[in-house]
């Protein structure tokens, strides 16, 4: 595995769908100038974050025209970006697109919907039901979404799968000013979060976070790669927009499995065993929330 | 409650804080294009910060202070008010509106005992006169509230809180007071005792019946840490303090919320019908 990943920090506009997709033409004229290989953009990059009812306004099916465009321009670079997609039955997902090829080659539908503080998603998405590896041209990626992350079950269960790098669209909003470090505590968390998935699931880590405001809450950038020892190889500033080019290969991916043998030794036979046992016990799970499959 | 055990108001980082409201105020503005902003100057730690901030995110030459004095003001009103925009390098304007508020006040029938209704006209023909200036210079009026006057309704809905953005909104009094010191706010400004000025010698502290150190102790554990009663009274905070102050922030919550609208249709402006104020931008 050998290539430059292009990580586009973009400040999508809010429901401007045809500005945004002329700025994705943009970047990516830009990430080819560079040598990308991988484009990869924020969470919601067609359309911005904070959509409410327009949630249901601006989704697109897969096979709308600006979808087509996107993945019309991925004949010789692959492109990762963001949209509302409403499914042939009408549900509306939180999803991310990975094209290669000229054509869509995965579809990544957010799993885990945060709708707590100023959070909504559970609102009006539905939770995709699929944490599958991309085998691609490039390498074998898990793609996953901003809150996907926070659930070391999702990672997890990439890892099982032996992907070498992590995509993870974003669009974190920055809270937390009482703090004596140089960052605002979400952005802090963040950082803790994907060194620890990189040096947990030996793999790389590419985190696109998006930078604006929308009404008042901050996105927070700050778009950032990390090599599969946990070590942070690059990162985007915090406030603008910025491409970060960055060069990935599977030698350090090989070196952390040879050092550290995780994956070999990650018993998925006794996680099921446990899990299963634990889904069956009625006590087990009180007070937890155990789903509706529980 | 001696002092060694009182609990401490928040903490807030001055260049983080600085860094993400110029911001806010920059890119808030513009996406709206707008590149001009305007907001009252009362002599006040408020007031001085925002001029501050909007100094920084648009430039001096494009923030206007205007001071608004009623002949009854303080006159120390007007001087640290003048001294904040010279601080800030903004412009500066004096606009008494005296002979409106009088005019308002006889209107009205008011008499010497109604210091909040005429305390209220006066924050309200304030409203007026930098809507109207932000009509003719084609600029943004800005907000001064604090979090802990917002969340104890200590101000004048359609007066003082009335804003098109307001940076400080989620800092309470003391880190206002923080933010301030960080950037140079002069000190006859940041040792004045907080004043609405709307009568003679009246403090907030004193209406309110304690200190902003203690409130904004109080307020930052139960709104932003969500603390249990218990462990409010844990951290030593009396519990008639705790009542009162819980009952005064839900009084005030119609101040901090748009006018309720009568349901009848499937999508009711605002109840279900929810768009972010920045939509298509």
């Amino acid at each position: 595995m050998e290539f430059q990943a292009a990580l586009c920090q973009t400040k999508p506009a809010l429901g401007n769908l045809d500005q945004n997709l002329s700025s994705h033409m943009e970047w990516l004229e830009k990430a080819a100038q560079e040598g990308a290989d991988l484009a990869l953009f924020p969470e919601l990059s067609l359309t911005g974050y904070l959509l409410r009812d327009l949630t249901q306004e601006i989704a697109l099916p897969l096979d709308a025209d600006p979808v087509k465009d996107l993945v019309a321009r991925s004949r010789d670079m692959s492109i990762v970006f963001g949209l509302v997609e409403e499914s042939p039955d009408h549900r509306f997902f939180n999803s991310a697109v990975f094209a290669e090829g000229g054509e869509i080659l995965h579809v990544h539908r957010k799993a885990f919907l945060p709708d707590y503080g100023i959070f909504e998603e559970g609102r009006y998405f539905a939770s995709g039901n699929q944490i599958r590896p991309i085998q691609s041209r490039l390498g074998k990626f898990g793609l996953l979404i901003c809150e996907d992350a926070w659930h070391l079950s999702a990672g997890w269960l990439q890892f099982l799968q032996g992907v070498d790098a992590f995509l993870i669209p974003a669009a974190s909003p920055a809270r937390g000013i009482d703090t004596d470090e140089n960052e605002m505590s979400s952005e802090a968390s963040w950082r803790t979060l994907r060194s620890g998935m990189a040096m947990f699931f030996q793999a790389w880590v590419l985190h696109c976070n998006r930078v604006g405001f929308e009404d008042g809450a901050m996105f927070w950038g700050g778009s950032g790669v990390v090599s599969p020892s946990g070590r942070l190889e690059a990162e985007a500033p915090g406030e603008e927009e910025h491409m970060l080019v960055q060069a990935i290969s599977g030698e350090p991916v090989r070196r952390a499995r040879l050092q550290l043998p995780l994956l070999r030794n990650a018993r998925p036979d006794l996680i099921r065993r446990q899990l299963a046992q634990i889904l069956e016990d009625p006590d087990a799970l009180k007070g937890a929330e155990a789903g509706d499959d529980a | 409650m001696p002092e060694s055990t009182l609990p401490a108001p928040p903490g807030c980082n001055e260049a983080l804080a600085e860094k993400v409201l110029t911001a806010f105020l920059r890119e808030e503005t513009s996406k709206v294009g707008f590149s001009r902003a305007v907001l009252g100057l009362s002599g006040g730690v408020d007031s001085a910060l925002v001029a501050e901030l909007a100094a920084q995110a648009f430039g001096p030459e494009n923030v206007l202070g205007l001071a608004l004095p009623h002949r009854n003001s303080a006159p120390e009103s007007l001087e640290l008010g003048k001294e904040a925009a010279e601080h800030a390098g903004i412009q500066f304007e004096v606009v008494d509106v005296s002979a409106i508020a009088d005019a308002h006040a006889s209107a009205g029938n008011l008499d010497d005992q109604d210091r909040l209704r005429f305390g209220n006209i006066l924050a309200r023909i304030r409203m007026v006169a930098l809507y109207d200036r932000s009509a003719k210079d084609g600029s943004l009026v800005l907000g001064t509230s604090n979090k802990s006057e917002l969340l104890l309704g200590y101000g004048t809905i359609h007066g003082d809180m009335a804003s098109a953005l307001n940076p400080i909104g989620d800092l309470y009094k003391t880190q206002v007071w923080a933010l301030s010191r960080h950037l140079g706010v002069p000190l006859g400004i940041l040792d004045r005792p907080p004043t609405a000025d709307l009568w003679e010698g009246q403090t907030d502290e004193e209406e309110l019946g304690f200190t902003y150190q203690e409130v904004d102790a109080l307020l930052h554990r139960m709104v932003d840490q969500r603390f249990s009663r218990k462990a409010l009274l844990d951290a030593g905070f009396a519990r008639d303090f705790i009542e009162k102050v819980e009952g005064i922030v839900r009084r005030n919550q119609y101040k901090r919320r748009p006018p309720l609208v009568a349901k009848l249709a499937n999508r009711t402006i605002n109840l279900d019908y929810r768009y972010a104020r920045d939509w298509g931008n």
